[in-house]
C-alpha cells in the first residue's frame, strides 16, 4: 500500500517530517522503545504503517529495538527505529552487528544534554562523536544531519538511499530542538525524490553468495525466504557468510566493508557552503547551530566582515578533500558546536596550517543565539 | 557400492551442510547435537521447504546449531536471539521462525527477551538447551546453575538458586511449554513438532549435559553418567500426576507442561491491516 497524505503543504515536527519522510522511503518495519525527545517518531509510525500495510513494534528496550529491524531488513523490508542518547547506546552492539553483516538499517538519535539521563528535554549536539565511534571494532560510520523540519524529510529519505546503496547501518543526527521545531513544509510528489532499493541478486541459487566482493564491494542481497538460503553472523566471515579464522579472508572482509565506504564517500557528501569564495572567517556548523551560524555570518557581513558558513549535512564520513580546498584560501574557521568540542578535532585535522581554528562551544542544554556567535566572530577574526 | 550409511538411515542428512561446515564445535558426546536431530525430524515431520524455515540463534555453544542446518540461518548476538527473530516474525509472517537458545543466552542476558516473547505470544518456536552452565566460556555459572552446585565462577558453591525456564514462560503468558532431554530423544521429537504446530509463542526445554565442565565440576561423570541421571530423574507429567508427592522427590517433570489457545501477535497486526484496506476500498 502506498503511503499518502492529503494535503501537500503541512505544519509539521521535525519528528513528524522524520516518519512521512520514512514512510516515503518505503520504510514499512519500525521497532522501537519510548524516549524523550524522540518518541513522536514512534508513535508515528504506530498510527500510519499499519495504514500502509506496514508493521509498527514497541520493543522491550533499544537493544531489542536495534536487533528486530536488523531482523526485519533481512526479510527484505526498508526498516527504522528512532531514539535520543541513552537508547543511541545502548544500541551500539547491534550497530556493529548491522555493519559486519551488511544489513541496511536507519537509526534517528533526536540528541539531547548527556552523558547518561542527562537533559532529556534539552538540546545538544554531543553524540557526535558517537555516531561514528559508539560501536566497538574498526567502522566506517555514515551519518547525516538535517538543519530544518524539510531536511528532516529529505534527509530521512537519503538515510534509507544511503543505507539500501551501501549495505550498512546509516545514522541521522538531529536533536530536540529541531525534533519539536515547527515548519511549513511541501510534501514531495511521488517520484519528486529519488527513492534507491538495494541491489537484488539475479543468479540461480548455487551461484550466490551473500557477501560476494564485487567491482563496488556491495554484494547483491536476497532476502530470507527468496530461495537463497544463506548464513549471517556477527563472527567475521567469508563471502558465503560462515565463519572464518584465515588471515586473508578476514583482512579480505574487513578491507571491504572499509573500502565500500571510504572508496565511494563521495557520493554521500553533502556540504551546504555559503559565501566561502571570498570569506576570511568561516563557521563551520551543523544542524540546529548552523541556523544560528547563518544568522551570524550574515550579520557579520552586514557589518562588512568576509564571513562565509559551511555546513555539513553528512558529517560521517567527514568531507576531508572537500574541506581542505574549501579552507585552502580561508585564515579562520569558528567550529561552533552543542558539546564540549567535538567536531573542532576532526576540523583540526584537515585545516590547513595557513588556516587558525577557533572554537563556540555550549552545553548548558540551550541553543547558542546568532550574538553570541557573531560576537565569537569578531573576536577571532 | 555401498550406500553411505549416514545418508541413507539419517533423515536429518538431508537438511545439513555437510560438506560446508562439518565437523563442528561441539565437544564429544555433547547434548547438543541430538536437539539439533530432534529440531531438524520435527521440521521435516512439518513437511517445511528449507526455503520457508528462519532458524536464529544468540551466542554461546547452542547458539552454533543454525550455521550447520541449510536454512535461512541467523546467528546474532548474545541474548538478543528472540528480538532479532521478532523482526523476521513480524515483517515476514509467512516464515517459520524458531529460535535455538541456551540458559546463559536465553535466561540471562536475554532474559528480558524471553519474557516479553512470551507476553506477546508472538509465532515463534523457541528451543531452549539448558545444560545449566556457561559452556562456551569455559564453565561458569548461569541462571539455571543449581543451589550449591559447582562452577568456575562459583567455585565455593553457588549460593543463587536456578530459573525453571517452563514455569517462567507460563508465567509470563507462552502459550505453549514443554520439557524434555536429551536422553528422551523421541519424546524431545515429538515435544518440538508440537511447538511447531502450535499457533503462538513456544518454549521448549531441552534438558542437556555439558559433561567438560558441570559434569567435571559436579563430580557427574562423563556424558554417558549424565545421559543415565537424566533417566533416572526425568518424569513424565503423566506418570507424575497419579503419584504421591513423596515420589516426586529430586525429579523433574518431562512432557507437555502448558498448552493453551491464545491470539496470536502477527495474526492480530494482519487483521488490523485488512481493517484499514477494507476501509480504503470503501
Amino acid at each position: 500500500m502506498p503511503h499518502r497524505i492529503t494535503s501537500a503543504r503541512k505544519l509539521m515536527q521535525g519528528n513528524e517530517a522524520c516518519v512521512h519522510g520514512a514512510l516515503y522511503a518505503g520504510c514499512r518495519f519500525f521497532g522501537g522503545y519510548p524516549i524523550t525527545p524522540s518518541t513522536e517518531i514512534a508513535e508515528g509510525m504506530a498510527r500510519l504503517l499499519p495504514k500502509c500495510g506496514g508493521h509498527f513494534i514497541q520493543m522491550e528496550d533499544e537493544i531489542a529495538s536495534m536487533a528486530s529491524i536488523i531482523g526485519a531488513s533481512l526479510t527484505g523490508t526498508k526498516s527504522m527505529t528512532a531514539t535520543s542518547g541513552p537508547g543511541f547506546s545502548l544500541m551500539q552492539e547491534n550497530i556493529g552487528y548491522a555493519y559486519i553483516t551488511e544489513v541496511p538499517v536507519v537509526v534517528v538519535n533526536v540528541q539531547r544534554g548527556g552523558p547518561s539521563t542527562g537533559l532529556p528535554t534539552k538540546i545538544a549536539q554531543a553524540d557526535t562523536m558517537q555516531a561514528r565511534y559508539g560501536t566497538h571494532g574498526d567502522y566506517q560510520a555514515i551519518t547525516v544531519a538535517p538543519a530544518s523540519v524539510r531536511e528532516c524529510f529529505e534527509q530521512t529519505v537519503k538515510a534509507f538511499n544511503f543505507a539500501e546503496r551501501f549495505r550498512t547501518p546509516v545514522t541521522m543526527l538531529t536533536d530536540e530542538v529541531l525534533g519539536h521545531m515547527r515548519e511549513m513544509i511541501t510534501i514531495p510528489e511521488s517520484g519528486e525524490l529519488e527513492v534507491v532499493d538495494r541491489e537484488k541478486p539475479d543468479v540461480p541459487h548455487e551461484w550466490y553468495h551473500h557477501f560476494e566482493i564485487t567491482p563496488t564491494l556491495v554484494s547483491p542481497m536476497a532476502s530470507m525466504g527468496d530461495g537463497y538460503r544463506y548464513h549471517v553472523t556477527g563472527l567475521v566471515h567469508d563471502q558465503d557468510g560462515f565463519p572464518t579464522a584465515n588471515p586473508n579472508e578476514i583482512k579480505a572482509k574487513m578491507d571491504k566493508l572499509r573500502n565500500k565506504i571510504v572508496r565511494f564517500a563521495d557520493e554521500v557528501t553533502q556540504l551546504d557552503v555559503e559565501m566561502v569564495d571570498d570569506a576570511g572567517i568561516v563557521v563551520f556548523a551543523y544542524g540546529t547551530t548552523a541556523r544560528a551560524a547563518r544568522q551570524a555570518v550574515h550579520m557579520a557581513r552586514e557589518k562588512r566582515i568576509r564571513a562565509g558558513l559551511i555546513r555539513p549535512i553528512t558529517i560521517w564520513p567527514f568531507p576531508d578533500d572537500q574541506l581542505r580546498e574549501l579552507l585552502a584560501h580561508v585564515r579562520r574557521v569558528l567550529v561552533v558546536e552543542l558539546n564540549q568540542g567535538q567536531l573542532i578535532h576532526e576540523i583540526e585535522r584537515v585545516a590547513p596550517k595557513t588556516c587558525k581554528v577557533a572554537g563556540l562551544t555550549r552545553y548548558d542544554g540551550e541553543v547558542l543565539n546568532p550574538v553570541e556567535i557573531f560576537k565569537r566572530i569578531l573576536e577571532v577574526k | 557400492m555401498m550406500a553411505d550409511p549416514i545418508q541413507s538411515s539419517n533423515v536429518t542428512y538431508d537438511y545439513l551442510r555437510v560438506k560446508k561446515r562439518f565437523p563442528n564445535v561441539w565437544c564429544a558426546g555433547c547434548g547438543i547435537g541430538t536437539v539439533m536431530g530432534s529440531i531438524i525430524r520435527a521440521i521435516d515431520k512439518m513437511g517445511y521447504s528449507k526455503d520457508e524455515v528462519a532458524l536464529v540463534s544468540g551466542i554461546g555453544c547452542s547458539s552454533r546449531l543454525p550455521v550447520y542446518c541449510d536454512f535461512n540461518t541467523l546467528h546474532t548476538t548474545h541474548g538478543r536471539a528472540i528480538a532479532f527473530a521478532t523482526g523476521v516474525k513480524l515483517a515476514k509472517p509467512s516464515l517459520k521462525v524458531i529460535v535455538v537458545t541456551g540458559d546463559g543466552d536465553g535466561l540471562a542476558i536475554g532474559g528480558n527477551h524471553f519474557i516479553h516473547a512470551c507476553r506477546r505470544n508472538i509465532d515463534i518456536t523457541t528451543v531452549l538447551i539448558n545444560n545449566q552452565i556457561y559452556g562456551m566460556t569455559g564453565g561458569q555459572c548461569s541462571p539455571t546453575t543449581p543451589h550449591d552446585s559447582f562452577a568456575a565462577t562459583a567455585p565455593y558453591g553457588n549460593m543463587e538458586k536456578g530459573f525453571d525456564p517452563t514455569t517462567l514462560a507460563k508465567a509470563a503468558g507462552a502459550s505453549y511449554v514443554a520439557r524434555g532431554t536429551v536422553y528422551h530423544v523421541q519424546q524431545l521429537d515429538k515435544l518440538i513438532y508440537g511447538g511447531l504446530n502450535k499457533k503462538g509463542f513456544a518454549m521448549v526445554e531441552a534438558f542437556s549435559n555439558c559433561h567438560t565442565y558441570y559434569g567435571r565440576l559436579n563430580k557427574e561423570g562423563d556424558a554417558v553418567a549424565m545421559l543415565k541421571l537424566m533417566k533416572e530423574h526425568a518424569m513424565p507429567v503423566k506418570a507424575a500426576k497419579v503419584l504421591p508427592p513423596e515420589k516426586l522427590e529430586g525429579k523433574f517433570l518431562t512432557g507437555v507442561l502448558w498448552d493453551v489457545e491464545m491470539p496470536e501477535y502477527c495474526e492480530l497486526y494482519q487483521n488490523l491491516i485488512d481493517s484499514f484496506q477494507e476501509k480504503d476500498k470503501e
